[in-house]
């Protein structure tokens, strides 16, 4: 009854939190408002006219909101990486760092599930998909296990963190033996989500480009890399706006887990480059057209250049210590990283599985207006859903917001 | 390639006279393909739910998802405006049972798993929503798979030349959108002396035919007898029939086209906005599984045009062939042409090293 009455000052404290704030504070979320509302005047567009308002076609089937959900798996399945070092290897540094990572995870979640959801065609019969009162393919369809392991991430995302502040937040000390075994788990976990996310692709045979046995691990390399790095962003911004403390040290320890990853990245690049143009088959035609064009057709060259580019860039620039501890040189390849990865672990994956067709046809796909409109509609909501996590926690932490503050 | 066919006969025709259920094409004795033993096969074919030992079980499931369902969404009714026209008095009476139809269409079950007497169900309620929409009758058949039936096709490189009649046929036959101009079939055209090279093929010509120096073939769906595709939906809206045809729930679908990244020959399609077929054009023989009217939204494919192949007649692309390339049968009738065909003939089937184990052939005089 007392935890219910905690709860409900909590759930009433942070509404209060979350609507007040300084004036840069309103205007952001005014902005991410704005941009939520015309993604979802075009989502509803898409609502009316179907898919056909979209890019997609017969002949590349998924585009955009598949790219952004399996790049955004990635960004969620980062968190680990703060998350075990700070509760199950006991590193102090990371400790200010694992709530906002774990924040992050949360809003990448839900974008997940957002992406998936404007790509279907028939969300309103969606329930089929429940277990219990629909028909859940288990185990046989690899998305009936992403279903599952996204669903368990997310709560496991949202039930550590809750714990720890709603403990917090009563001025009392979490009980490490409550959380660990949930974050023990989630550590595996993680994995989990970008490893059946990856096995999503790569246990189609139609498609060779995605049925290669590195697809699942070099989800894993780009995930640690470009995770991170927004979390290094996020918190260098958090620390900038807010009373929040976070040391230099922790930064320095993320950074070498973006550095590590990204290089690995860059080595399973080389591989798979190696394997598909040193003696190309059939089967190397997708990678063709991914860098180099097929018959003309050459939507993909800019993209995957640049982030190629922008990929070797980062990863050099970073596995220097000396340029790595410049903060600002840090920040601006953290960025550049993320980007390089958004654009191999999106669209530069997902679209070339589809071309050539399975009978050689060349169709390029280009997203259309209402396509972007309602993937950056998604992106702003995922931001939103940060933004109020963010306030709400940091205020916990640092202490401003605590039960029955005011009376006492 | 010619080995592989005759492993198909030994292990599979041969035994399924008597035992239809337990053919598997893909000639490996140690079960690899999983539908060795007739047991497997019907859990690979069907699904477990429908597994003959469960079937008090499918009973029992089906029972608790119906009514928890009804449950679940008692509470939602109230607001629901489906429910506020039928409950009306001013409304007439057609608005009612329309608004009643939709309301159970939409809370319907999976058709793999309804009882015969749930699919009737289903089918008088299509058939008269769209008695009470346009004012015409449509005949729907929820027929299902024979026994000692399974469908096969054979296509003659040789003789076809990509008249595309076949193309038309089944774009009638089948209602299929015209605005986007959906076609099942593909006819590549392929230069002579490059053999079959898909890359330099042309699969949308609009010239007179047969173009000098070139050959055709013909791809649809191949209804394979381990359709990768099957196994992908996460919510079983396709499978395989006992006769071999692999078939779309139109109604169960959710649209996530896993399937179509899945299929390795291109054979499904999606509606990517609301079909459209001139009510004049509107073929009014239909089946559950087939050519009955889609919703925008969902995958569907060529189901060997089911309405017409379970009555005991020919598809329409093959009764269309105007040089007779097209050839299909019953593999488990040892009399029937595509037996003769496969017994007579060097056939083989495309990408067979993905083990997907197509029932469509092709072949050279």
């Amino acid at each position: 009854m007392r935890r219910l009455k905690v709860f409900g000052s909590l759930v009433k404290d942070s509404l209060d939190v979350i609507t007040h704030g300084s004036k840069k504070y309103h205007i952001w979320m005014a902005f991410l408002t704005f941009v939520m509302l015309v993604g979802m005047y075009c989502y509803s567009v898409q609502l009316e006219h179907g898919l056909s308002v979209t890019g997609m076609t017969d002949r590349v089937s998924w585009g955009l909101y598949i790219s952004n959900f399996t790049f955004l798996v990635g960004v969620a399945a980062a968190a680990v990486m703060l998350v075990m070092p700070t509760y199950v290897l006991k590193d102090i540094d990371f400790k200010q760092a694992v709530l906002i990572g774990e924040g992050i995870a949360v809003a990448a979640l839900i974008m997940c599930l957002a992406f998936v959801i404007a790509d279907m065609g028939g969300p309103s019969v969606l329930w089929h998909m429940i277990p219990g009162i629909g028909v859940f393919n288990f185990p046989n369809s690899m998305l009936t296990w992403d279903v599952l392991v996204l669903n368990g991430y997310l709560f496991l995302n949202i039930s550590i963190p809750f714990y720890i502040l709603f403990k917090h937040y009563q001025g009392k000390k979490s009980n490490s033996k409550v959380y660990i075994p949930g974050a023990l788990l989630s550590v595996f976990w993680a994995v989990g989500i970008h490893l059946v996310t990856a096995f999503l692709y790569q246990g189609l045979q139609a498609r060779p480009f995605w049925n290669n046995a590195l697809l699942g691990p070099r989800f894993l390399a780009s995930a640690f890399a470009a995770g991170p790095a927004l979390i290094i962003l996020v918190l260098a911004i958090i620390r900038t706006f807010t009373v929040f403390k976070i040391k230099n040290k922790t930064l320095k320890k993320i950074a070498m887990v973006v550095t590590v990853a990204a290089q690995i990245n860059l080595i399973m690049l080389a591989s798979e480059l190696f394997k598909e143009f040193y003696a190309p088959t059939h089967h190397s035609e997708s990678a063709y057209y991914l860098f180099f064009g097929l018959d003309g057709k050459t939507a993909l060259l800019p993209w995957i250049w640049t982030s190629i580019s922008l990929n070797v860039l980062a990863t050099v620039t970073l596995t220097f210590h000396k340029l790595r501890n410049n903060s600002k040189v840090l920040y601006f390849a953290c960025f550049i990283l993320f980007v390089a990865i958004w654009i191999e672990k999106g669209f530069g994956l997902i679209v070339p599985g589809f071309i050539p067709g399975p009978y050689g046809k060349i169709v390029e796909y280009t997203p259309t207006g209402i396509e972007i409109g309602v993937t950056l509609g998604i992106w702003a909501l995922g931001a939103f859903v940060f933004t109020m996590l963010a306030k709400t926690a940091i205020k916990i932490e640092t202490g401003a917001l605590r039960y029955r503050k005011k009376e006492s | 390639m010619g080995d592989s066919t005759k492993k198909w006969f030994s292990l599979n025709l041969g035994n399924s006279n008597t035992k239809p259920s337990g053919s598997c094409g893909c000639g490996n004795p140690s079960g690899g393909c999983g539908s060795h033993n007739s047991e497997n096969a019907d859990v690979n074919a069907i699904g477990e739910e429908r597994h003959k030992d469960g079937f008090e079980q499918v009973f029992d499931v089906k029972m608790d998802r119906r009514s928890a369902f009804k449950k679940l969404t008692a509470s939602l009714m109230v607001g629901a405006g489906a429910v506020t026209t039928s409950c009306s008095v001013i409304v007439g009476e057609e608005t009612k049972e329309k608004a009643q139809i939709d309301w159970e269409e939409q809370f319907k079950g999976n058709y793999k798993l309804m009882s015969d007497e749930e699919k009737n169900g289903t089918v008088d309620r299509l058939v008269r929503s769209y008695q009470l929409r346009t004012g015409k009758t449509i005949s729907l058949s929820s027929k299902n798979a024979e026994e000692d039936v399974l469908f096969g096709y054979a296509f003659n490189i040789s003789k076809c030349q990509g008249y595309m009649d076949c193309v038309t046929a089944c774009v009638e036959e089948n209602n299929q959108d015209r605005s986007s101009q959906m076609e099942y079939i593909r006819i590549h055209e392929m230069k002579d002396g490059k053999g079959f090279n898909f890359n330099e093929a042309d699969d949308n010509y609009y010239h007179e035919v047969p173009a000098e120096g070139h050959f055709y073939m013909g791809t649809q769906c191949f209804h394979c007898d381990n359709p990768p595709c099957v196994e992908v939906c996460p919510v079983q809206a396709t499978w395989r029939e006992d006769d071999g045809l692999v078939v779309v729930d139109y109604d169960w679908c959710v649209g996530c086209r896993y399937c179509m990244a899945a299929c390795p020959y291109d054979g499904r399609r999606f509606n990517w906005s609301t079909p459209e077929v001139p009510e004049e054009e509107v073929n009014k023989n239909q089946h559950y599984l087939g050519n009955r009217m889609r919703k925008k939204g969902v995958v569907e494919k060529c189901t060997f045009c089911v309405q017409r192949s379970r009555a005991g007649k020919n598809p329409a692309c093959v009764e269309a062939c105007p040089t007779g390339a097209r050839i299909f049968g019953n593999l488990l009738d040892p009399d029937s042409t595509i037996r003769w065909v496969l017994e007579n003939k060097k056939v083989f089937r495309l990408k067979e090293d993905l083990g997907t184990e197509p029932k469509f052939w092709y072949f050279m005089d």
